[in-house]
């Protein structure tokens, strides 16, 4: 065999085995990345993607948790092996106000731009209305005492209860606020939580740019018309409670 | 005592490898401190020293740059400062004094020699180029740091520090196939982090073996020991009075081992005259 012929084989075969020994690579990276998406991250994480990227896999902010709430993934963990996660039945995010997780990320991949830790998005209750206690009728409301957010991530709706003149108190989670901490998912008194936290992503929903909310926007219509404000805005504003029936039905007169 | 003397490097090492992860380990669960802040936090792939100094693995941050993101500047300093020790002191001084998966190839690699002496097939050392290569493209292409994502070496500290559970199954893979299939595989002819501090260091580092000419007997015992053949080759020693190769990880083993005590540490500018004990 020619040496010029050898030399081309030889680059040729180096190259195939680059090429697939680099698929081969990708695709074991990619794979594990996978699970990015399922963990719940340190206050001031940024996007999945770009987390994934920055994150050197340190452990300092772990390190740095005095609640010892956040771990590093293991293999098999719904986190990227060596990642930074929490799992909130177990042991909830605190939201301490110095933010010592995110002051020890060296790299930037939890922001250091976040501040107020309260403006943390780490993921988002929802509420399993079907097993939820509270739903059922009955006096819990544990998670809205727990909520560090009190009456603005979570809020308990009155309500009339139909096979009694009790009346159900309902809590309702506000994704404008919720930060994600999972202390109502720590607290709730269920064998298996009805309250969990979950990254918003995976359980939000989005209305679309084709559909318009008419109160929420000024229209021909609407315009220069004296809108009550209470119809308009976040459910913080919406109309005061306290007037449902059966609420205070020890002083009402059909007792 | 004449016998530890002759492990006298290979000592030193253990005790600086260990010693840098129990820092680490210390500090993470029984709260050392020195100044008052925690003494060495974090693990190598990016840590901080007494809460003042900042270090990170040069190579990782590398990756990370090349996926796109930028970096805050503690992380940057780090890697700053980890990279110009190790150009002045000798690039793969990081791979026999500090790097734990070196505990795991030095065993296999002493165990081969003792009961195995066959490869199962060939690998070309300069294969670790190429994967070096692949790692720093990959990064660019997948957006993801390739090889801190795929990383023994990465595996095994957060294993020892944080005691995660299945990391030392790697290290398992990679103590099997160093002791059965190709001798020291993953060191010398796989690992793109030894062949990155390798490249960059080549010309710079200053901590080199000096060989004296005149006193060698050719015998070969330090080529038996070195995780590094190659780089002993001693047509290329007469010529350079010392090693030059950036692939040597100035392990020390063939320092003692010399029957003729022609070889011994030195600084690049000595050029051959064998110091007496400088470590």
């Amino acid at each position: 065999m020619s040496t010029r012929r050898g030399f081309i084989q030889k680059t040729i075969q180096g190259a195939a085995l680059a090429t697939s020994g680099g698929m081969l690579w990708s695709y074991l990276v990619i794979q594990n990345a996978r699970a990015a998406p399922l963990a719940l991250r340190p206050p001031g994480a940024v996007d999945d993607k770009d987390f994934s990227a920055l994150c050197i896999k340190c452990g300092r902010c772990v390190e740095s948790c005095p609640y010892d709430t956040l771990k590093l993934a293991a293999v098999a963990d719904r986190a990227p092996l060596g990642t930074p996660y929490f799992e909130p039945r177990k042991i909830p995010c605190y939201l301490c106000h110095d933010i010592p997780c995110k002051n020890a990320c060296p790299t930037g991949a939890l922001a250091p731009e976040l501040n107020d830790v309260m403006q943390s998005r780490m993921g988002l209750a929802f509420i399993d209305t079907e097993h939820c206690l509270s739903w059922q009728g009955l006096r819990c409301e544990i998670c809205y005492r727990v909520c560090p957010l009190r009456e603005k991530a979570i809020t308990v709706e009155v309500q009339r209860r139909g096979r009694s003149k009790h009346a159900m108190f309902l809590p309702v989670v506000h994704s404008g606020a919720c930060t994600g901490c999972g202390i109502c998912e720590k607290a709730c008194p269920t064998q298996v939580t009805a309250i969990r936290v979950m990254p918003a992503h995976l359980i939000q929903g989005k209305i679309g740019d084709h559909y318009r909310l008419g109160w929420m926007h000024t229209t021909p219509v609407s315009e220069g018309a004296d809108v009550p404000d209470v119809l308009m805005g976040p459910p913080e504003q919406v109309p005061e409670r306290g007037g449902a029936p059966g609420l205070d039905y020890l002083n009402q007169q059909d007792l | 005592m004449s016998a530890l003397w002759g492990w006298r490097y290979l000592i030193h090492r253990r005790v600086v490898q260990l010693g840098v992860l129990l820092l680490f380990f210390g500090t993470l669960h029984w709260g050392w401190s020195l100044f008052g802040q925690p003494v060495l936090s974090g693990n190598l792939s990016a840590s901080k020293f007494a809460g003042q100094v900042p270090l990170a693995d040069p190579f990782a941050t590398l990756q990370i740059l090349l996926t796109g993101h930028l970096l805050e500047p503690e992380v940057l300093l780090g890697a700053g400062l980890v990279l110009g020790f190790f150009l002045v002191v000798g690039g793969r001084v990081w791979c026999s004094w500090v790097c734990p998966v070196n505990l795991v190839t030095d065993l296999a690699g002493f165990l081969h020699q003792k009961t195995w002496r066959k490869n199962l097939f060939g690998l070309p050392q300069s294969l670790r180029y190429t994967i070096l290569a692949l790692a720093l493209l990959l990064s660019i292409v997948i957006g993801l740091p390739a090889f801190e994502w795929v990383s023994p070496i990465g595996a095994m500290h957060r294993e020892i520090i944080y005691g995660l559970g299945m990391g030392w199954t790697a290290l398992l893979g990679l103590f099997l196939f160093d002791w059965l299939v190709v001798k020291h595989g993953w060191c010398g002819h796989l690992c793109p982090l030894g062949a990155f501090y390798s490249l960059l260091a080549q010309k710079t580092a200053q901590l080199r073996v000096q060989f004296d000419r005149d006193s060698c007997n050719s015998c070969g015992d330090c080529a038996i020991v070195c995780p590094e053949p190659q780089v002993l080759n001693l047509r290329r020693l007469a010529e350079d009075r010392q090693v030059l190769s950036g692939a040597c990880t100035n392990c020390g083993r063939c320092i003692p081992v010399c029957p003729k005590d022609s070889l011994a540490f030195g600084w690049r500018l000595q050029k051959g005259r064998p110091a007496p004990q400088p470590l």
